[in-house]
């Protein structure tokens, strides 16, 4: 058995809140500079070059890259020997939120109720999907989520004669309609599998996973590959405004599911895709 | 191609205006999201005034972060211009001449925009840190209670936007897209 004080907790969800906002990871950054090579058109390059100098800019001046600094996401994957100290974890990772939005400059966009509507004033509460898991430490990913392309995700409850096509034309369909909306070029989530909720859950996770980390499973490996082929053909581009880099990357989670069911969950995220991760 | 348009802007200026054109806006904006624009038209409803002039105005929809001390104002890049699409067109009418966001406008929205001789821009969306460069003043001059979403006057300099859909009814997000489209 470990312990693991709350203090900790709320420190660090304070810290990867921050760094979330003002830094994306290497491999959303390489994926941009990337794109500026292989952009066709000349108006689609010079957008994903305002990315890569804005994303510079955010880093230097400790400023977010984007004024919707999001709803705070959180994956708690808790070791089952673990023991937490110092009061309830929830609330540790909720003061963490709420002091990360404070000191950090960010944005407070979180309202207290969906009809009501009155601001929270510190972002709180996050949204935490937890997962008791064996041994003894506790990581946490922190992916502050933006609601444009949120706005934009859709859940699919097909039939399972609808098969892999039916999955193909729910993810073309979703980032068509999407468009400029979702601040291209975009990461696509997606959740294959499970139930309603589950297939959403995976669809999140899967905008967490390394850009270049490929599934396991083979048709999924190729059904991804296939999809952003596929979705880079749409033509919408660099903030819609006509291109053929409408996606850095297509992430496929699957799961077991109902005789009767095939789910579909397409979770859409901007260029904008942070997350980071710290194991204590 | 690439024009200069200072504030406010005229009905000639924005005739001069072609889907596709990339413009930088020097002068005084104004921000106004969700709750700013609810709370606009009830007051309009109820027979009173708005609290910022319409005519030649260019709203920016938008809501910053907070200002780290010293700057006039944090990240400030635009917000998806749908979600006012319920309200764009009855301030059109009052004189509201253009407006910057991203993302796609209803039926409505476009024929206000051909009826008023207005404009929509598209600032890039996400890049909130290189266009809070461009903003050199800004200051609360409405609905200070809501925080974020409330109304701001700013002075910007060379603010980079793209024109979408023009007083003629060219929409670039329309045309752009069928012309790298290959499926």
């Amino acid at each position: 058995m470990r312990v693991v004080h709350t203090k900790e907790i709320i420190r660090n969800i304070r810290d990867m809140c921050i760094e979330a906002n003002y830094t994306l990871s290497e491999d959303m950054v390489e994926a941009l500079k990337a794109g500026v090579l292989v952009e066709a058109s000349p108006l689609g390059k010079q957008i994903l070059k305002q990315l890569k100098e804005n994303l510079v800019i955010a880093e230097r001046d400790e400023i977010p890259i984007c004024q919707d600094t999001g709803l705070a996401v959180v994956f708690a994957e808790v070791g089952q020997d673990v023991m937490i100290e110092g009061g309830s974890l929830t609330e540790a990772i909720n003061e963490g939120v709420r002091q990360g939005y404070v000191d950090g400059f960010l944005r407070k966009s979180v309202v207290e109720d969906p009809i009501e509507r009155k601001n929270t004033k510190d972002n709180t509460p996050a949204v935490i999907h937890y997962e008791i898991v064996p041994g003894e430490e506790i990581a946490l990913t922190v992916a502050p989520k933006g609601a444009g392309s949120e706005n934009m995700s859709r859940i699919f409850m097909l039939k399972p004669a609808d098969g892999i096509e039916g999955v193909k034309s729910a993810i073309l369909e979703t980032v068509r309609e999407a468009g400029p909306n979702a601040c291209p070029p975009m990461v696509v989530g997606v959740g294959i599998g499970g139930n309603f909720e589950k297939c959403a859950e995976m669809a999140k996770f899967a905008l967490t996973r390394e850009l270049y980390e490929e599934s396991p499973i083979p048709y999924v490996r190729d059904l991804e590959s296939e999809m952003l082929e596929k979705i880079n053909q749409l033509g919408i581009g660099p903030a819609g405004l006509g291109g053929t880099v409408t996606a850095l990357a297509v992430n496929i989670e699957t799961y077991p599911t109902h005789i009767a069911c095939l789910p579909v969950a397409v979770n859409l995220c901007c260029h904008v895709n942070r997350h980071v991760r710290r194991v204590l | 191609m690439n024009q200069t348009l200072t504030m406010p802007l005229t009905k000639e200026a924005a005739a001069g205006l072609t889907a596709g054109d990339y413009v930088t806006i020097s002068g005084v904006i104004y921000t106004a999201r969700d709750a700013a624009h609810k709370r606009m038209i009830e007051t309009l409803e109820a027979g009173g005034e708005l609290p910022i002039p319409m005519e030649g105005t260019v709203l920016y929809y938008m809501g910053p972060s907070p200002a780290r001390n010293g700057r006039p104002i944090g990240s400030a890049g635009p917000t998806t211009a749908s979600r006012m699409d319920r309200y764009a067109p009855k301030l059109m009418e009052l004189g509201l001449a253009g407006m910057i966001a991203k993302g796609k406008r209803n039926q409505e929205v476009q024929d206000a925009i051909v009826k008023n001789g207005a404009v929509y821009f598209a600032a890039v969306g996400g890049a909130g840190a290189l266009l809070s460069q461009r903003i050199k003043k800004a200051e609360v001059v409405a609905y200070e209670d809501l925080g974020a979403e409330a109304i701001r006057k700013l002075l910007v300099e060379d603010f980079p936007v793209i024109v979408v859909i023009d007083s003629k009814g060219n929409n670039l997000y329309e045309t752009a897209v069928k012309e790298y489209q290959s499926q």
